[in-house]
């Protein structure tokens, strides 16, 4: 208790020096917090975005379905049996059928994927009821990304050939009905959503299906002949690229706390070099070289604690602004799951984690050069005698 | 009576005209298959921006083995093609490699040109695989044409229905239409420079074109072919690919 007393009086009476190596601290404080805050945000969007848009809470695939694998789709399809047609009236359940087809926008040709969505689904967000409500029979829903990239307007009609199940070639016209924004472009990059029913006929694959969405009121257990995949699985890809990130911004954290911790070291090098009689002083009076040790690193480990409070001074209303507007990206299109606004999302954990770090590492730099202290002997130390 | 009479006449009218629409087609069969063939060939891929010409020399055995080489340009000289009934493997110089073409990689387009492996794979004759009709005729430059109709009669046919004009005198098809199953044209083979080999009237030059997107398709001009020539059996197996 008289070490952490005499540290923190000691740190106040160094004045500017304490309040400048506090300063660089609070700052790595802030900064580890805020950009941690930042991916845990996305990370929560980019999660919740998925769900709302792709994953629901999971999904039922056709056994010989891979998404990475595009020569799966034409043997993964299979028939809605009357358990899960009862759970698709339920809106407990969704299906998809997927095909892939070539799109010929003014001519030029691409490759694209065609999913039949049901118009009357409420699982996911995908504005299907546009389907409904098209004057076309063959009318599709696209997302931005893929309007941008194929130059198609609502309204605007497009050739798109695809192949039936005996692989015989068709071909048609099909009508935009709705252009959607979304921030999961693997829903919308190279996809065109069309009516289940019309796909079914088109493919002429009557009450099949590729997978199947669940709701977040699905309660029902497997269902035999399809595999179930949940969002460990589903959102494997995204947990990776939010574990890279987190991974990057760790390096740069741990420069930004390097250049703090440097200082508290210098000054703690400093201090030792410049209070020898100090020091002398408190062995002569019947400190052991230990309690002296622990004064000094308590003294070095109690910037940290003033540099969480400074920080806490300006970082919590920062913190507090930037959540309640969020930062904005514009519209960034890097093909990954990223919402245009993002809102930092502050965990006690990460807080907590933060100060553990800060404050432990503060003290692990205080304590080596306090060691120094341990190898002095009382006399010369009084004596202000360079050792 | 005049009724049934009437309903009769038409029916053996149209199993005469079916039957001759098959005659047709066996006709152009002949002309254009043969026991064999050897033949060398350049193909040009009119892409949007350049075209590329190819050379190659392929080895046919009926409509179930083929061989081809590419000889230029120097990029693809080397690679192979072995075709053996409804198997086809691909030999790759630059990596030393044959790989099988199966499933629906046959769907990928061949050298990046207007038509797919399947195309070539798909040796079942027309008359097997389509109701052939003759819906009319007609006189291009001077010469008679029949028009036939083709509907597949079978569910595993990528293409549901052809228009073929077949040449009325030399039974050589001079143009081709493929449709999808709505009707739309999906793509237009023409074949011209009409030559006799070996006592039969053969295309030297053919021009494919996918009718959806832009681009001039692409051109195939035979340069030399020999029919019923003595071709070593090796050719058509799959240690020739890696000689």
């Amino acid at each position: 208790m008289i070490a952490i007393k005499l540290a923190f009086k000691n740190l106040l009476g160094a004045g500017l020096r304490t309040w400048l190596n506090v300063s660089v601290l609070s700052f790595a404080f802030v900064l580890i917090i805020f950009y941690n805050g930042m991916i845990d945000g996305w990370n929560r969007q980019g999660r919740n975005d998925t769900q709302d848009w792709e994953t629901g809470i999971g999904q039922f695939w056709h056994p010989e379905y891979d998404r990475y694998d595009p020569y799966t789709i034409r043997d993964a399809h299979a028939q809605l049996s009357d358990e899960i047609t009862n759970q698709i009236k339920e809106d407990k359940l969704t299906p998809i059928l997927i095909t892939q087809a070539t799109a010929y926008p003014q001519g030029r040709m691409q490759g694209i994927v065609l999913k039949g969505i049901d118009p009357k689904q409420k699982i996911l967000k995908l504005p299907a009821s546009d389907l409904d409500n098209a004057q076309d029979e063959y009318s599709a829903i696209i997302g931005k990304r893929m309007a941008e990239t194929i130059k198609l307007s609502v309204g605007d009609r497009v050739l798109v050939r695809w192949r039936d199940k005996n692989g015989t070639f068709d071909a048609r016209k099909i009508q935009i009905a709705s252009i959607f924004r979304c921030n999961v472009p693997s829903i919308d990059n190279g996809q065109m959503y069309i009516s289940l029913n019309v796909l079914q006929e088109m493919m002429n694959l009557k009450n099949e299906a590729t997978l199947l969405v669940a709701g977040k009121n699905y309660t029902g257990g497997d269902i035999k002949n399809w595999e179930f995949k949940d969002l460990t699985f589903l959102l494997a890809d995204f947990d990776k690229l939010i574990q890279a990130k987190k991974g990057g911004a760790m390096v740069m954290e741990g420069f930004m706390l390097i250049i703090a911790l440097l200082a508290i070291f210098d000054t703690q090098v400093l201090s030792i070099f410049r209070r020898q009689k100090e020091i002398g002083t408190y062995i002569a009076l019947g400190l052991t070289r230990s309690q002296v040790v622990g004064l000094f690193t308590v003294e070095g480990g109690a910037h940290s604690i003033l540099a969480a409070l400074l920080g806490a001074a300006y970082g919590i209303p920062l913190f507090l602004y930037l959540n309640s507007i969020g930062i904005t990206f514009g519209t960034p299109d890097m093909g990954i799951t990223i919402a245009e606004t993002i809102y930092p999302y502050y965990s006690l954990g990460l807080i907590i984690t933060t100060i553990i770090l800060v404050v432990l590492s503060a003290t692990i730099v205080s304590y080596f050069p306090a060691r120094k202290i341990s190898k002095m002997k009382p006399t010369d130390a009084l004596r202000g005698k360079l050792q | 009576m005049k009724k049934i009479a009437v309903i009769i006449l038409a029916s053996l009218t149209v199993s005469l005209s079916a039957q001759t629409a098959d005659e047709i087609l066996d006709r152009v069969d002949k002309n254009m298959s043969a026991e064999n063939r050897v033949l060398e060939s350049s193909m040009t891929i009119h892409g949007k921006r350049r075209s590329r010409t190819m050379t190659s020399k392929s080895y046919t055995m009926g409509d179930k083995k083929s061989f081809t080489e590419y000889l230029t340009p120097a990029r693809e000289q080397g690679t192979k093609m072995l075709k053996l009934e409804d198997k086809l493997w691909i030999y790759s110089p630059s990596t030393d490699r044959t790989i099988q073409i199966s499933g629906h990689m046959l769907r990928q387009s061949i050298m990046g040109s207007d038509f797919s492996y399947e195309d070539m794979m798909d040796d079942r004759k027309l008359k097997d695989i389509y109701t052939a009709t003759i819906t009319g005729e007609e006189e291009i430059e001077g010469r008679s044409f029949f028009v036939m109709e083709l509907i597949a009669k079978v569910e595993d046919v990528a293409y549901h229905s052809r228009k073929i004009w077949i040449d009325a005198l030399r039974f050589v098809p001079i143009k081709e239409e493929l449709f999808a199953k709505s009707g739309q044209l999906l793509k237009r083979t023409t074949l011209s420079d009409m030559q006799k080999v070996q006592g039969r009237w053969f295309p030297m030059k053919m021009t494919y074109k996918d009718m959806l997107k832009h681009g001039d398709g692409t051109e195939i001009h035979i340069t030399a072919i020999k029919f019923n020539q003595d071709i070593p059996a090796y050719i058509f197996t799959k240690a020739a690919l890696k000689q």
